[in-house]
């Protein structure tokens, strides 16, 4: 166990480093730099004070050398610091942002999971019978439901026409003089909507998959044994079909870090939630390089943990692969 | 100070442009009686804001809400009245223009003190004056003071400036950016200081709280010099877009915010709206244009342009994009300021004459498929403007299918602002773009027209070079004589009349709202926030209880 | 097989909105009553009526009109990036299953770097940062979605290396192109072809909410995102921008998803019903 660890973060290595990569080269290849939206179309900023701006940001030195010397950094814990005007160091700014994104997506993923999982169960002991074509149907339509517009749509129902729940930020104006209760209450109702939406169109992918998943291992030759036995089809179900059929939602769990995070960005952006999805998209637009890549690359480091976690979990399931 | 509107215009519209011109207000009658309730302590107002800002050190921010929050926390020496038409004392109490303005004396008010307890003095604007200079200092608004030739400090309220040559702009230039406390900042690199952060001011609010891109929060200043602000407390929410503001903005989770056209026609004239909000609007400080690049030929004719800007129907644009909230514009001066010639006729909407004109210029439709040609070329090109703003995109695509029935082939482009800039505003590789400028205060418009200002990154993009323009430029910026310049500037409005370098499009009109509890509101041409420290929330319609 | 895709009435469906989207696309000029681009500035904001069945824009053009133009947008931006990512996929899982070794692990690093990668984040940088035309959508979405494909094709590329015909093909001196191309790939075609479909559903959403944020396919040319974006700034004025053209993204995805399900559920050996 301890040596399959050691062996997969050792893995991590080139992965982050051909993240880095790529993130540089982006970034590199962007025309235009920071500085211009700073001093541009300003008759206050002459010349000077650009090229003096670039020398302090490092933009004058050749690619290579600002990889290099980003890499340094990095490899020591300095993300650097944000190129907007605020200059405030990019890892204090993530870490700002982060539990906020992650508490958005950890609550996501737990409901997906928990609505998904008995969803794709029934739907698999009742394939193919009309309440599971009604059940497709309407997993379907979740899955191709276009985030923003039924984030969009909730916002209007529910924040617009029926003002039950607040439509922006993550708190309310008068937070801090809440009790422990109430602020735990307020921020609930902020993130209801962005949770709700976000679960509800994740949701029919997962579902989807665990009932294939279900269907597979419903065809293998111990089900068929176990049911020869005599053994109700519940306990078919739960106590031998469900272990073997969570393995690749596990997996697919792992998967679908990445995507989340990225679905974030939209979310958090229409719903003015403060976390890194929004930060990212503030920061590309912007032009702040050191906190885009530092979003990569933390983003890089947490779906790999991730994956890990969901690895380590799938072979705490699967007593097969303990012993190897 | 000119900087040119970029992604979003109402915020920036809204932060201190004000301007002259018939203000109007859209509350009945009856609730302004009631303004006889008198001032009372206490409640707290909330912004909505579209941008964070990026540092409160007011020399060092570049972006509208960091000056916006500034504003609150520091004051400069003068500050144009209400009618945008003269200075006022501030920080300065009294000062003596010398030697056709190439010297300045000022006197300092005696009274004032930061809000750490510390004494303000002329020492503290030495200070800025030399700090804004240094070329270390990452500003971009040391041009103004790089003309001046001396600073002499008389005593700690007194200081003498002598100027290379009298520079018109220059008393308004004293404002609130060179104003900082040398205590604390002396010896400290003003770049990283963390002062951007947790500023000490001596406006009429002090600095509460900043939660990065979410809140702002001030309270008053008890020892403001002007008396202490009504409002106890002032808070900015950051809230990207201005759906979800105008969302907040009905479930009491703000109280003021800039509307958009739509929303001030459309969505704000029900009686629950009448009776908890009040809606105001005035001619805003800005104008949106359409430039052409005076170095391609085509455009190098000035029937060309003429013919273009018969062309367009700006009324119509206005209309459509506006909701009719704005004017055309004929000229860079806002209208109903006294700058504006205002003898000057419109430039129509007159197809037949610009076909007229374009057919002059050797452009007739030669093959018969519509679109104008002259030596086998047909005459097509793209109209660039910037992304993220919404009106200047309806407005290039309006105006491209009314250049369309002139026989004008013309296709809209949209960049990335600062591609846009870079790949083709600073490399001249564009043919016409869309875009806009927000003025400043003082009719000199040096960095605009200029044929000096062609280079690399500068604002004359076009390229429009003109010997009288020049001319009467200089002149204008170097008199402290209003009528002469009155003179000057009305003359550059004719050249720039019959030559149509671009075509000015609209000025459009700012249209904040306001929840109704707040009282002292006084409509003029600087808008309703200049005297904003003065406003004030009755007894019994605070909202907010503000504990210590 | 065509009798077992009609079983499925859910699969049927599918295959029917994908044809009839076709056709609108295809026949846009002649459907659409009137021109995209034509605006009046007297009816901005109109709803449903007679002349303008879905009501009219911000500035008074017709929003059924421009949905019918904004099909052909998604549907083109759909194909193209497809068919990038597929290309891409195939000829990267090709060599990789076909030369295994330090190719294949070279390559299946890149997949996997890929893979952990938050794509969004990397077309959301690219597009804010190059000009974002309707080519550029394409090909960076393309870019960033061919890895599933990849392991698809290596993995069959794979499992026929072993057989015996192939081992007979390579000793008899065949060129190994003509092997992938000729062998390997017909067998690999059928899961590619069901990831492809899937593949345009994800595209015209990610295009969508590209266009949505403003950095996708930019007005004036219609594309339902970009409608959707004026839907969010009239919110409560002009309802008839939001739902449309979220129905229009909705009932489209939902077409090929079904139909590409529901070929899965065919194509797939392993999946036979009981």
């Amino acid at each position: 166990m301890l040596s399959y660890l050691a062996k997969r973060l050792a893995g991590f290595i080139p992965m982050l480093l051909g993240i880095s990569f790529v993130s540089f080269m982006v970034i590199a290849l962007a025309p235009g730099n920071p500085v211009d939206l700073m001093t541009d179309l300003n008759p206050k900023a002459s010349p000077e004070a650009r090229v003096k701006l670039e020398q302090y940001y490092g933009l004058d030195k050749p690619l290579y050398v600002q990889y290099g010397l980003w890499l340094g950094r990095i490899a020591r814990g300095d993300l650097g610091v944000s190129f907007s005007r605020d200059r405030r160091p990019v890892l204090d700014k993530v870490l700002e942002a982060l539990p906020i994104t992650l508490m958005l997506n950890v609550i996501e993923l737990i409901l997906i999971v928990a609505m998904a999982i008995p969803i794709g169960i029934y739907s698999a002991a009742r394939a193919y019978s009309l309440l599971d074509r009604i059940v497709t149907v309407f997993v379907f339509i979740g899955f191709a439901m276009p985030g923003f517009w039924v984030a969009l749509l909730g916002m209007i129902a529910f924040g617009e026409m029926l003002n039950w729940l607040p439509i922006s930020g993550l708190t309310s104006l008068d937070y801090e003089s809440f009790s422990t209760l109430g602020k735990i209450k307020d921020i609930a109702s902020h993130l209801i909507l962005p949770i709700g939406i976000g679960a509800l169109t994740g949701l029919a992918g997962m579902s989807r998959f665990v009932r294939s998943s279900m269907l597979e291992v419903l065809r293998q030759d111990y089900v068929q044994t176990a049911r020869a036995k005599g053994l109700s089809e519940r306990v078919v179900l739960m106590r031998h079909a469900l272990r073997n059929a969570l393995l690749p939602v596990v997996t697919l769990l792992g998967l679908s870090l990445p995507g989340l995070i990225g679905g974030a960005v939209i979310g958090e952006t229409i719903f003015a939630i403060p976390g890194m999805g929004r930060l990212f998209y503030t920061s590309v637009l912007g032009r702040d390089y050191p906190v885009v890549m530092g979003i990569m690359m933390s983003t890089a480091v947490l779906t790999l943990v991730g994956s890990l976690l969901a690895d380590l979990l799938y072979v705490a399931i699967d007593p097969r692969m303990r012993k190897s | 100070m000119l900087e040119c509107v970029g992604a979003v215009a109402i915020a920036a519209l809204l932060a201190g442009c004000g301007s002259p011109g018939a203000p109007v207000s859209d509350s009945p009658p009856a609730q302004r009686a009631d303004a006889q309730l008198p001032p009372a302590r206490g409640d707290a107002i909330v912004f909505g804001t579209i941008g964070d800002a990026s540092t409160l050190i007011p020399m060092l921010g570049s972006d509208s809400a960091s000056h916006e929050y500034a504003g609150n926390i520091f004051d400069g020496l003068v500050e144009y009245d209400k009618t945008l038409s003269t200075l006022e004392p501030r920080l300065a109490e009294s000062w003596d223009v010398e030697d056709g303005g190439q010297k300045i004396t000022f006197h300092l008010r005696r009274d004032v003190k930061w809000t750490d307890g510390q004494p303000f003095t002329a020492r503290d604007v030495e200070f800025g004056f030399h700090l804004i200079r240094d070329p270390a200092t990452l500003t971009s608004y040391s041009e103004d003071y790089k003309q001046v030739q001396s600073f002499e400090l008389l005593d700690d309220h007194n200081f003498r400036v002598v100027y290379e040559k009298p520079f018109a702009p220059a008393l308004a230039s004293w404002g609130s950016m060179v104003v900082l406390p040398r205590h604390l900042l002396e010896g400290k690199n003003i770049n990283e200081s963390d002062f951007g952060r947790h500023p000490v001011g001596l406006g009429p609010h002090k600095f509460e709280g900043w939660e990065r891109n979410r809140l702002f929060t001030l309270r008053s200043n008890p020892e403001y010099y002007r008396g202490r602000p009504w409002i106890e407390r002032v808070v900015y929410r950051v809230i990207p877009d201005q759906a979800t503001q105008f969302l907040e903005l009905k479930s009491g989770g703000l109280d003021m915010m800039g509307l958009t056209p739509l929303q001030f026609s459309r969505q704000t004239s029900s009686p629950a709206f009448a009776q908890s909000f009040r809606k105001y609007r005035y001619v805003s400080n800005a104008y949106t244009y359409m430039g052409y690049n005076l170095a391609d030929e085509r455009f190098a004719d000035v029937r060309v342009r003429r013919a273009f800007s018969h062309a367009v129907n700006k009324q119509e644009i206005v209309d459509a994009v506006l909701f009719g909230l704005g004017t055309p514009a004929e000229g860079p001066y806002r209208p109903g300021t006294r700058w504006v010639n205002d003898k000057l006729p419109s430039y129509d909407y007159d197809p037949a004459k610009a076909r007229e004109l374009l057919a002059e210029a050797g452009w007739k439709d030669s093959d018969g498929d519509g679109i104008v040609d002259r030596n086998g070329m047909p005459f097509s090109f793209k109209i660039l403007t910037n992304q993220g703003n919404d009106q200047r995109l309806k407005t290039a695509t309006m105006i491209q299918k009314r250049l369309r029935d002139i026989g004008v082939d013309a296709q809209v482009r949209v960049l990335e602002w600062s591609a846009f800039l870079n790949n083709f505003v600073d490399t001249r590789r564009f043919e016409v773009i869309v875009l806009g400028w927000s003025l400043s205060l003082d009719p000199d418009q040096y960095d605009i027209w200029h044929s000096s200002k062609t280079g690399y990154k500068q604002f004359n993009f076009i390229g429009y070079k003109n010997a009288q323009v020049d001319e009467l430029l200089e002149r204008g910026r170097r008199t402290f004589d209003e009528a002469e310049r009155k003179r000057i500037y009305d003359l550059i409005q004719e050249i720039l009349y019959e030559e149509q370098p671009y075509t000015f499009l609209y000025v459009p009109v700012a249209t904040p709202i306001l929840a109704a509890r707040f009282r002292g509101i006084e409509e003029a041409p600087a808008g309703i926030s200049w005297n904003f420290p003065f406003w004030y929330v009755p007894k019994g319609e605070q909202k907010y209880v503000i504990t210590r | 097989m065509i009798r077992r895709l009609m079983a499925n009435p859910l699969t049927v469906a599918g295959g029917i909105i994908v044809a009839v989207l076709f056709l609108i696309a295809i026949l846009a000029p002649v459907l659409s009553p009137w021109d995209p681009n034509d605006f009046d500035a007297r009816r901005v904001l109109e709803g449903p009526s007679a002349a303008h069945l879905l009501g009219t824009d911000g500035l008074g053009r017709d929003v059924l009109s421009r949905m019918i133009y904004g099909a052909r947008v998604s549907l083109m931006v759909g194909f193209v990036a497809v068919g990038i990512a597929t290309a891409i996929g195939m000829s990267l899982g090709a060599f990789a299953g076909f030369f295994g070794g330090i190719i294949d692990a070279v390559i299946m690093r890149f997949v996997d770097v890929m893979l952990n990668f938050p794509t969004v984040f990397l077309i959301l940088s690219v597009i804010a940062y190059l000009d974002a035309s309707i080519w550029n959508i394409m090909v960076v979405i393309g870019l960033t979605s061919w890895m599933g494909v990849c392991r698809l094709v290596r993995a069959e590329v794979m499992s026929l290396r072993e057989r015996d015909f192939m081992i007979a093909a390579v000793a008899l001196g065949l060129k190994p192109s003509r092997i992938i191309l000729r062998h390997a790939l017909p067998n690999a075609m059928a899961p590619v072809f069901v990831s492809a479909i899937l593949g345009v559903a994800g595209a015209i959403l990610v295009e969508s909410a590209l266009s949505f944020l403003g950095i996708g396919v930019q007005p004036p040319t219609a594309s339902w995102g970009n409608i959707l974006t004026e839907g969010k700034d009239t919110l409560g004025v002009a309802w008839w921008l939001s739902v449309c053209p979220g129905l229009a993204i909705l009932v489209t995805v939902l077409g090929y998803n079904l139909l590409g399900e529901g070929l899965r559920d065919v194509l797939d050996p392993r999946l036979k019903a009981r």
